[in-house]
């Protein structure tokens, strides 16, 4: 492109994403509006109304985007291994007596001033540090010692995250595997990924002890056919017999072993609910009281949900008239089930632009990254695509009973100040050092 | 770097692109195609469907007095699945007043008897109105109880309980009738009477308001601007002929007899009185103890709930006479001057049949017959009509004389309109033919002239016989309603609208039997209803009274009847008394009957009868027996149910026992004989 005339700073920003971005945002500010309207309110400027919130909140996150977009994109590369110490700091802070507790979990950080989740940030500062990693002179990803150091730059937050009973923040980071995939991990990492998934579905649904005997079966047939191989080379025997062993390890201790001492109830029921099962009496938690713990609200969630997103139909009840959102028939309206509002009130043209616009979003995003001429760029775009796109998945897949109920909010639209400001720092990072495309950053 | 990698990007591009499809295919299944019924489920979770209730029909008497109303009362009704955990009962109780633990088990019997899944169980009827007022402030506190409002009767005038009849929640077994379709659990129905009968009008049509409710059940406005909703309409009011004084009369000189007195307009069929003794208060039948007092009224050994003038059956007594004479001059067998030389009985057949009068030359002319009620005399020309030479034979005669009985309204119910009227009883030959085999004449049935014997009527039935004497020939199907909604052509009005011909006897005849009917009251056996300004026509009766108790028949004290309408000239009114256990007619159904037409006809009654009024009133005939009776019939009725429940087997048990309890008594008798008459003292 050098031999391109030369574009102003203005040119060079990616105007088309930030129209998505600006577009997401609106519709989840009119998305809150209509859950919390009343036909009574007076004014739409009501300072106490959520929607008015996350509008201060969109105004404050247009601020942020300006002072990035002004900043030197040096300053990016410069801070990655500072920024993930600090995130890392401040997780483990939210621990102490000076988190803050919601709702059964310890995310939050109280700081006088200003309550955050840490979690939130720490994507953030993941990605430009895995970025910063995986673009480091001295780094090759094809050896195993990198991967896995890249992997557990990725991961060791999310177990921090997970200590503080924030699962679906903690899956979240999970979604770094997507940049690394882009970045050359093997495909053995993936087939060995969604065995232990397929292994664990196994375990939940198929008694133990048949499961046993079907993983003996698989062992002993593997061997009939590798007879020949088997000859020549008895490491495939010892191979075999380790597959074996680790299935067999996994399902029958590990997989209860986590059910009964890792996971908490509404885990476990969230899970069993998704496979359409009843919680084994195995798993039911028992209080100290000896009452079983009962959680059983996130399938009234889901169905709830379900009922709204259904009774939008094809064209929807129009805007301001969704009878189930209005009148708070969906839990966690504002946040987690905001997707809800509009299916209902769009109905399913309504839903599906909205997924269209977020799938040109995440298209954008690759295309963006694919003309990056610095890795690090190119790595921070993918997981800035990983992120948003783990969590449009999983919160609408949740919505319509596709996915577990984690509660990781819709990004850009859900109400809430972190969440909202976290994704447009993301995003604006990205468009910031898309601008300087044609340079080399380290 | 190597380049292999290159081609991910479009992976991840494929992923972005199929993922997403995959979730649009989602919702086209779940909104488009509405897979797993969800759409339903919104409507039945946040839209209240809140049904209005219009009041019911107001209900007039003659005079346009109101004498059925309406009160707004208020019920706790609860939908037990939405009942949560954390649900204040004490809260609630506290409010309504009524002690936790009478909540409980009222709530558990309601839930028990109509299943966990109702959405409108009524705990507790007609609230008090502090009540009322404290919950309707609370009342969003407690998800799944609401108040329902809907109107509770009240009688005005307090009269009218016996053909009016009470209004209740519809019942589980008429739900599911396919004429009540439109008809939820909790609605109101009417259960006897006028109320019963005019239900379809008197209901109105219920209004259904679509509102938009939250998840804590508070109403948030209306669903799509109320353009599903439907306004109630008020139920038609109904006017009635009867006059609210009268009844009242009527009812107050009813109370503490058994008996009925029914007064009817014989130009237009319509009923102006109507009472059933023993009278009880009508706002008995309304309120919230209604079910128990409907239970006490119920065990009650005089059987206030028996609605006697369309229920009770009674032989006539003398007041059939007429109907006798009109039978026996229409068929030709004797002219007005026929006379019957009864010395003081009856007997062509045999027995003596006895006649109260035996003077010389009461029966000299069929006038004289009617004024003095010569029984002899009615018997005598009762055989002569179904013997009639032209008939051939007696059991062509007596299928005649059963036509006109027909035509009379005798013998099946008229059609009134009120539910459960009963028919009387008219024997036919092959009645005759069942209890005689084959092998009778007119002997067997001359008490029937006078009266007696097989036939039975209900005193709306003697009322109406009486119209239509009054009539000279005809009637209108006893009625009480005048109009609905002001429209006197209403649909449902239609039958009582038609002119019921009666048989062709001829005007002269009517004449002659009205001419001695005056004689009844001017010189004959009812001197006591005799006004000076007005010419009563009348008859009185005196049926026999016998009980079938334990296999035996025994014979109680008379029904007094009396029969009557006046003027002679152009008649107004018509009425029937019948009073069970009080002896002859003139004494008590007499009076009774003269004093409703007086009050009819001049609206008042005279100062010098006033002192009659009292005595009606005040009196008191119920015989001791008839709690005697009524505990014996209780007796009998349950062990028919009894025997009704029995299996076979026990059914063949019992049958046994019965058998070795017969031999048991048999040799005891022969043991008994033996001492008595074969074996001698030692």
């Amino acid at each position: 492109m050098s031999y391109k005339k030369q574009q102003s700073y203005v040119e060079r920003i990616d105007w088309s994403l930030v129209m998505l971005y600006v577009l997401l945002a609106l519709i989840g500010i009119l998305s809150i509006y209509s859950v919390e309207h009343r036909d009574t309110d007076i004014s739409f400027i009501m300072s106490d109304k959520n929607y008015w919130k996350q509008l201060v909140f969109f105004g404050a996150s247009l601020f942020l985007a300006f002072v990035i977009l002004v900043m030197d994109s040096k300053f990016f590369t410069s801070i990655p291994f500072l920024a993930y110490l600090v995130g890392v700091i401040f997780l483990l802070l939210a621990l102490t007596p000076l988190g803050k507790g919601v709702k059964g979990s310890h995310s939050w950080l109280n700081l006088g001033f200003f309550t955050f989740q840490p979690g939130e940030l720490m994507k953030l500062f993941t990605s430009l540090t895995i970025a910063k990693f995986l673009s480091l002179q001295e780094v090759n990803f094809q050896t195993m010692k990198h991967r896995l150091m890249c992997a557990g730059l990725a991961l060791f937050p999310a177990v921090i995250i997970l200590l503080q009973n924030e699962t679906g923040l903690a899956l979240v980071y999970f979604s770094f595997f997507l940049a690394m995939y882009r970045e050359g991990l093997p495909n053995i990492v993936l087939v060995v990924g969604f065995s232990v998934i397929a292994l664990t579905l196994a375990t939940l649904l198929i008694p133990k002890d048949i499961l046993f005997i079907i993983l003996s079966v698989l062992a002993i047939v593997l061997l009939y056919l590798q007879r020949k191989r088997l000859r020549r080379n008895k490491e495939i025997l010892f191979l075999v017999a380790g597959i074996w062993f680790v299935g067999v390890m996994f399902s029958q201790v590990i997989v209860p072993f986590a059910f009964k001492n890792v996971l908490q109830a509404h885990h476990i029921d969230r899970i069993y609910s998704l496979l359409g099962q009843e919680v084994p009496e195995a798993y039911i938690k028992i209080k100290k009281s000896g009452e079983k713990v009962r959680t059983g609200t996130s399938d009234y969630n889901v169905s709830q949900s379900k009922i709204a997103i259904a009774s939008g139909g094809f064209l929807g009840k129009g805007y301001l008239n969704g009878t189930q959102t209005q009148y708070n028939w969906v839990p966690e309206q504002r946040t987690d089930f905001i997707f809800c509002t509009v299916a209902e009130q769009f109905g399913f043209w309504g839903s599906s632009l909205l997924i269209l616009i977020y799938s040109l979003f995440l298209l954008r995003i690759v295309h963006v990254a694919e003309r990056q001429r610095s890795q690090f760029s190119r790595v921070y775009a993918y997981c800035v695509a990983g992120i948003l796109f783990f969590h449009m998945v999983i919160n609408i897949g949740m919505t319509i009973g596709l996915a577990p109920v984690i509660g990781i909010p819709l990004p850009l639209v859900s109400y809430g100040g972190t969440s909202l400001m976290t994704f447009s720092i993301l995003i604006f990072i990205l468009i910031r050092l898309d601008a300087d495309r044609q340079m080399v950053l380290r | 770097m190597a380049d292999y990698t290159q081609n991910r990007s479009n992976y991840i591009r494929i992923l972005f692109v199929v993922i997403p499809l995959v979730i649009v295919i989602r919702l086209l299944f779940l909104q488009v195609f509405d897979v797993g019924g969800y759409k339903q489920a919104a409507i039945g979770q946040a839209v209240y469907i809140k049904k209005i209730y219009p009041p019911r029909g107001i209900i007039y008497d003659r005079n346009h007095k109101v004498i059925m109303n309406n009160n707004i009362v208020y019920d706790l009704v609860v939908e037990p699945r939405k009942i949560t955990k954390d649900f204040d009962t004490l809260f609630l109780c506290k409010m309504l007043n009524v002690p936790v633990s009478e909540f409980n088990t009222q709530f558990k019997r309601m839930v028990n008897k109509y299943g966990w899944n109702q959405k409108n169980l009524a705990l507790f009827r007609n609230l008090s109105p502090v009540a009322v007022a404290r919950l309707q402030e609370n009342i969003y506190e407690f998800t799944g109880v609401e108040l329902v409002e809907h109107s509770e009767r009240s009688f005005t005038e307090n009269c009218g309980a016996s053909f009016m009849g009470y209004i209740n929640e519809i019942s589980e077994s008429q739900l599911k009738k396919e004429k009540y379709a439109e008809y939820q659990k909790g609605d109101y129905i009417g259960i006897t009477g006028i109320e019963n009968f005019y239900e379809d009008v008197l209901r109105g049509r219920p209004g259904v308001q679509y509102l938009l409710r939250d998840v804590k059940q508070r109403i948030q406005g209306s669903y799509k601007e109320g353009s599903l909703d439907s306004m109630a309409t008020p139920g038609q009011s109904l006017e009635l002929f009867i006059d609210a004084k009268l009844q009242k009369l009527t009812e107050d000189m009813m109370s503490n007899k058994l008996g009925s007195a029914v007064a009817i307009d014989p130009q237009t069929g319509g009923i102006l009185a109507f009472a059933s003794g023993p009278t009880y208060d009508p706002s008995l039948l309304t309120g919230a103890s209604k079910g128990k007092n409907l239970g006490k009224l119920l065990m009650d050994a005089t059987k206030p709930l028996f609605n006697r003038p369309i229920q009770a059956v009674y032989p006539p007594g003398s007041t059939f006479k007429p109907i006798t004479a009109l039978v026996a001059l229409d068929e030709g067998v004797i002219t007005p001057s026929f006379g019957y030389g009864c010395g003081g009985g009856y007997y062509a057949c045999g027995r003596r049949i006895g006649c109260t009068h035996s003077g010389g030359g009461h029966a000299r002319n069929l006038a004289y017959a009617i004024a003095y009620s010569c029984n002899s005399y009615f018997c005598h020309i009762f055989r002569l009509a179904i013997d009639a030479p032209k008939h051939g034979n007696v059991h062509v005669g007596l299928q005649r004389w059963h036509q006109y009985m027909n035509e009379f309204g005798l013998g099946h119910p008229i059609g009134i309109d009120i539910p459960n009227e009963k028919g009387g009883n008219i024997p036919d030959s092959n009645y005759f033919n069942r209890t005689y085999n084959g092998n009778w004449n007119s002997c067997n049935m001359s008490i029937i002239g006078m009266g007696q014997g097989e036939v039975l009527m209900t005193p709306l039935q003697m009322a109406n016989s009486m119209c239509i004497i009054a009539n000279k020939g005809h009637y209108f199907i006893p009625h009480f309603v005048k109009s609905i909604g002001g429209d006197s052509t209403h649909e449902k009005l239609k039958p009582f609208l038609q002119k019921h011909q009666v048989a062709n006897i001829t005007d002269s005849a009517y004449q002659y039997v009205i001419g001695g009917m005056q004689g009844v009251v001017d010189f004959g056996t009812a001197r006591i209803a005799r006004m000076a300004d007005i010419v009563v026509c009348a008859k009185t009766g005196t049926a026999q009274n016998e009980r079938i108790i334990g296999g035996k028949r025994i014979k109680l004290q008379n029904h007094s009847m009396f029969v009557a309408f006046a003027p002679r000239e152009n008649p107004k009114i018509a009425v029937a008394v019948a009073i069970e256990n009080s002896g002859y007619g003139a004494t008590w159904a007499g009076p009774i009957a003269s004093l409703m037409i007086e009050q009819y006809l001049k609206d008042s009654i005279s100062p010098k009868r006033q002192f009659l009024v009292k005595k009606m009133k005040d009196a008191k005939i119920i015989p001791n027996y008839t709690y005697i009776l009524d505990s014996i019939e209780r007796a009998e009725a349950r062990e028919r149910d009894r025997i009704k429940n029995m299996s076979k087997d026990s059914l063949k048990i019992l049958q046994m026992q019965k058998d070795s309890v017969q031999r048991k008594k048999d040799s005891l008798k022969a043991a008994y004989y033996f001492r008595r008459y074969y074996s001698k003292k030692p």
